[in-house]
């Protein structure tokens, strides 16, 4: 059963000039894990608005748990959970003000669904009378988690909860997701980090306004076959030129200790580029043939785009 | 009733947090009061007034020495004729005349009634009504040396006129004035403020997002400041009691039912502009342009409305603070009843009502 | 191009905020042409040090020097010698490209004829011939980054300070913004950059963690990888900021 269904939404600012969202369709499954992936300013900030009902589409349609963004605007308001990019509670009231007063506005008490926020309200429970202003980013997005939970929303919208946050506190937080997964709770999440796809059970690639891919992560990975070899020597600037100036080259970008070099032709065998490299003079070459990871692919999906 | 006390709750915390604010809420009506009284009782000193003696007799000449050596005025030019005295208030030469008919001492002991007329130039209608009513009071002060204590039938009549601005009322026009604009200030601009900070702080977004009616965010706003703009009324009339010393005409239930009115009109129209805006700059920009701007011109506090060409007099039939400090003033300085103002109090209801359903049909239960 | 001039020296560098130590007693030696990366979780005290560092903020005890200069004495002249960007603040949204960097040109005290001439040629170097006279708001949030790091390099700073130049970026302006920081290496430019993203740790020459306000190690990405026995910069990350006792 699907939870949440978008067809062909599109979406556009400022009298059409500006394009947030290009006919977007996908479909996210009850219970489902679900990443959407993509840079600042691709359109995932729009998308969600549109899902929880604060924006119109200019076309398309979209239901989520069966009801119509645009005509069951009350219905839809009762069951979801948003957690906005930007820290939006009340910087000027307390930990506990703060999760009483939504607790309140969503129609329920703290104790009421306390076993839903309890593993992530004990992390800052010990700061409960501390303003919302004055509390750390990671306290904070706990914050404002445990107020999008209180209500226990079918359907979670999280939009980029992981930005500039540190790996450490990305990391519980994706733990923490996974146990809200486990009772049932559909959950969207939007991110700019590749490497939290792995964490999703599907994701939606979006750049530009337009959605690149919906798949599994392995399904992206496997539809998307390149012939990459990583490619690391002593001085790695020199190599990163040498690499795009050679002939078999489709592109060639850092993927940190390594280079990741895209290639034409299917080979194996990685005696010319060795043979190139050595002519170039670098020392200490280490070659490998490797799989694209979600990055590679998503860089690969932005060229063909 | 329980979420609608919970926002109740919400905004007196965000109003209690918020020291600088509330000092600047309370702190400012009682800086105005001071100022504005300040300002007037020093206004008077010296002023330059000139004597239009068509009498020139032992009386004129005395009270002529007797205005000069007041400290309150000094005799800077003598005139001939009643003509000078306009070109002289334009020069801003003089800002008040005595007029000393002919046969002045002649009339006063013969017939135990004499005329004097006083002539201020009320552009500036507060000071212009002190300095008549000084030079009253050194009126009043030489009649008695000639008559004595005794209730004599001798008079000397003063007749007091404005130019410019002949209807002027009372010296304490300011007070009235003082609460027009400070209601207007705290009522409007800080409510749309706070509501506007819920849109830009991201908060307004997760209200949206929940099953509550997004109007309840907006009244329980008014709720606080509602009070504060109550506790500035008291505020002001204690202080116009005891510090300026205020006679408090009127009945004063009545002038804070009339207040109570006006702050609903001043926060349904800080609702209307919270609807309109999205940055809390710009409703600080519209309240003190668009609202505070008005409110000092076409009230008639500052500039007497009588005075203004046709078209700016209509328009002040536009700004509920005229409607307003014509009310308060009636009250409070005239000591008028609600028979006098029953006409003002409809138009504020009707302008109420009008911006609170304006208000309501603006309000956006979406983000753009 | 590295060699043994020294840019950046601390010694026990603190900074305390009433009880609380945000920067605790750090020592380090950034050498010129480094690109050195400076880690840390939320709330470690890595902003604390950078405003230090930036001449923005005065330091409680210990030493700096930067540039040559000294954090407490010359911060002044530290602002002048260095360049600065972060991914909140970086451009005038509402002045055009070239506007932009004139303007900030213009602050580092480039003449004229100077603005007039690097302004074109960054342009020029930047492909940007058609955006130079658009608003910057307007502008992909990839752009805004590599031009706000062009003017922060305008007037040839000894060191930039870039605070999470990529964060929300997409993964092949990301890599591009890396090209041009390699770029300003190989003119001489000593970058100090801080970052989430564990792969571009691994661009550094040296990186630094930072727990609780002190520095826990300090290698380059291959020693650390050995010396907490993981073979990503990410595992060394988790090793080592696990340990924090700070309650953010």
């Amino acid at each position: 059963m699907s939870s949440v269904i978008i067809e062909n939404i599109t979406k556009t600012y400022e009298k059409g000039i500006v394009k947030a969202l290009d006919n977007v369709s996908f479909e996210v499954k009850s219970g489902e894990l679900f990443g959407l992936i993509g840079a600042d300013g691709a359109g995932k900030t729009t998308l969600f608005r549109i899902l929880t009902t604060l924006l119109i589409p200019d076309s398309g349609k979209a239901t989520v748990a069966g009801f119509d963004v645009i005509k069951d605007l009350k219905q839809i308001r009762q069951i979801v959970g948003y957690m906005p990019g930007k820290f939006s509670l009340y910087q000027d009231l307390s930990i506990e003000e703060n999760l009483n007063f939504f607790a309140t506005v969503f129609g329920t008490t703290v104790e009421e669904n306390f076993e839903l926020i309890r593993d992530i309200y004990v992390q800052i429970e010990p700061f409960k009378k501390r303003l919302a202003g004055k509390l750390s980013g990671g306290m904070k997005q706990k914050l404002a988690l445990c107020c999008a939970l209180i209500h226990e929303p079918k359907v979670l919208f999280l939009d980029e909860p992981t930005t500039g946050v540190d790996p450490v506190s990305r990391k519980e937080f994706w733990e923490m997701l996974g146990r809200l997964k486990e009772r049932g709770i559909t959950i969207i999440v939007s991110t700019p980090y590749m490497d939290e796809a792995k964490l999703c059970d599907r994701i939606a690639l979006i750049q530009n306004s337009k959605i690149l891919d919906v798949d599994t992560l392995e399904g992206i990975l496997t539809k998307n076959k390149q012939n990459l070899f990583a490619v690391s020597s002593d001085n790695m600037y020199q190599l990163l030129k040498d690499l795009r100036a050679y002939t078999d080259a489709v592109s060639c970008f850092a993927f940190g200790q390594h280079h990741h070099l895209q290639v034409k032709t299917p080979t194996s065998s990685d005696e010319k580029l060795r043979a190139y490299l050595a002519h170039r003079n670098h020392t200490n070459v280490s070659i490998e043939t490797i799989n694209p990871d979600i990055e590679d692919t998503f860089i690969k999906l932005m060229q063909d785009a | 009733m329980k979420l609608f006390f919970s926002f109740i709750r919400k905004e007196f915390w965000h109003v209690l947090r918020d020291t600088r604010s509330l000092v600047i809420l309370l702190g400012m009506p009682v800086m105005m009061m001071l100022l504005f009284g300040f300002a007037l009782s020093n206004e008077v000193k010296n002023s330059n007034i000139g004597i239009l003696d068509l009498s020139h007799d032992e009386s004129t000449q005395l009270l002529t020495n007797r205005f000069d050596q007041s400290r309150y005025f000094s005799v800077t030019k003598n005139l001939t004729h009643e003509s000078q005295i306009e070109e002289a208030f334009r020069k801003n030469e003089l800002r008040m005349v005595v007029i000393f008919p002919p046969k002045f001492r002649e009339s006063l002991l013969h017939t135990n009634q004499a005329q004097i007329r006083l002539v201020g130039d009320a552009t500036d209608p507060n000071t212009s009504n002190i300095m008549i009513n000084y030079a009253s009071a050194i009126l009043r002060d030489y009649q008695n040396e000639i008559f004595g204590e005794q209730k004599f039938p001798y008079q000397i009549n003063v007749e007091s006129s404005m130019l410019y601005n002949p209807k002027l009322s009372s010296s304490f026009n300011f007070v009235p004035g003082v609460m027009t604009l400070i209601l207007m200030l705290l009522g409007a601009m800080m409510t749309s403020v706070s509501i506007v900070k819920e849109k830009e702080k991201g908060t307004m977004e997760i209200l949206l997002v929940s099953p509550m009616r997004p109007l309840m965010v907006v009244i329980t706003k008014a709720i606080p400041y509602l009070l504060l703009c109550f506790i500035d009324v008291l505020l002001i009339l204690v202080l116009a009691y005891t510090v300026l010393d205020m006679p408090l005409r009127g009945n004063i239930l009545l002038l804070l039912a009339e207040s109570i009115l006006f702050i609903f009109t001043t926060l349904s129209l800080g609702l209307l502009i919270s609807n309109l805006v999205d940055k809390q700059q710009t409703a600080m920009f519209i309240s003190l342009v668009g609202l505070m701007m008005p409110a000092l011109i076409f009230s008639g506090f500052m500039f007497p409305l009588e005075n203004m060409p046709l078209p700016m007099q209509i328009i002040s039939n536009l700004i509920p603070t005229k409607w307003y400090y014509s009310i308060v003033s009636s009250i409070m300085v005239k000591g008028l009843g609600i028979k006098f103002i029953w006409k003002q109090t409809l138009i504020l209801v009707a302008m109420t009502v009008f911006y609170l359903a304006v208000a309501m049909k603006k309000f956006k239960i979406r983000l753009e | 191009m590295l060699n043994e001039e020294i840019v950046i020296k601390t010694n026990k560098l603190t900074k305390t905020f009433g009880d609380f130590t945000a920067v605790n007693a750090i020592s380090f030696e950034v050498k010129s042409g480094e690109i050195f990366g400076f880690l840390g979780a939320n709330g470690a005290g890595k902003t604390t040090a950078m405003r230090i560092l930036c001449g923005l903020l005065s330091p409680t005890s210990g030493e700096a020097m930067v540039a040559g200069y000294d954090v407490y004495k010359e911060n002044e002249l530290i602002k002048k010698h260095i360049g600065y960007m972060s991914q909140k603040f970086s451009l005038y949204e509402n002045l055009t490209v070239r506007e932009n960097i004139e303007f900030f040109g213009g602050i580092y005290g480039l003449s004229r004829k100077e603005l007039k001439e690097k302004g074109n040629d960054l342009i020029g170097r930047l492909g940007m011939e058609k955006e130079a006279n658009k608003l910057v708001g307007s502008l992909p949030l990839g752009w805004k980054q590599k031009i706000s790091f062009s003017t922060a390099i305008l007037h040839q700073p000894k060191i930039v300070f870039l605070d999470e130049p990529t964060g929300g970026v997409d993964p092949i302006t990301r890599r591009q913004f890396w090209d041009m920081i390699y770029e300003a290496t190989d003119a001489g430019i000593t970058i100090f950059v801080t970052t989430h993203y564990m792969d571009e740790a691994e661009y550094c020459n040296r990186v630094s963690i930072m727990v609780d306000g002190s520095i826990s190690a300090l290698d380059t990405p291959h020693q650390l990888k050995e010396q907490f026995e993981t073979d990503s910069m990410e595992g060394v990350f988790l090793k080592l900021a696990r340990q924090a006792k700070r309650g953010e």
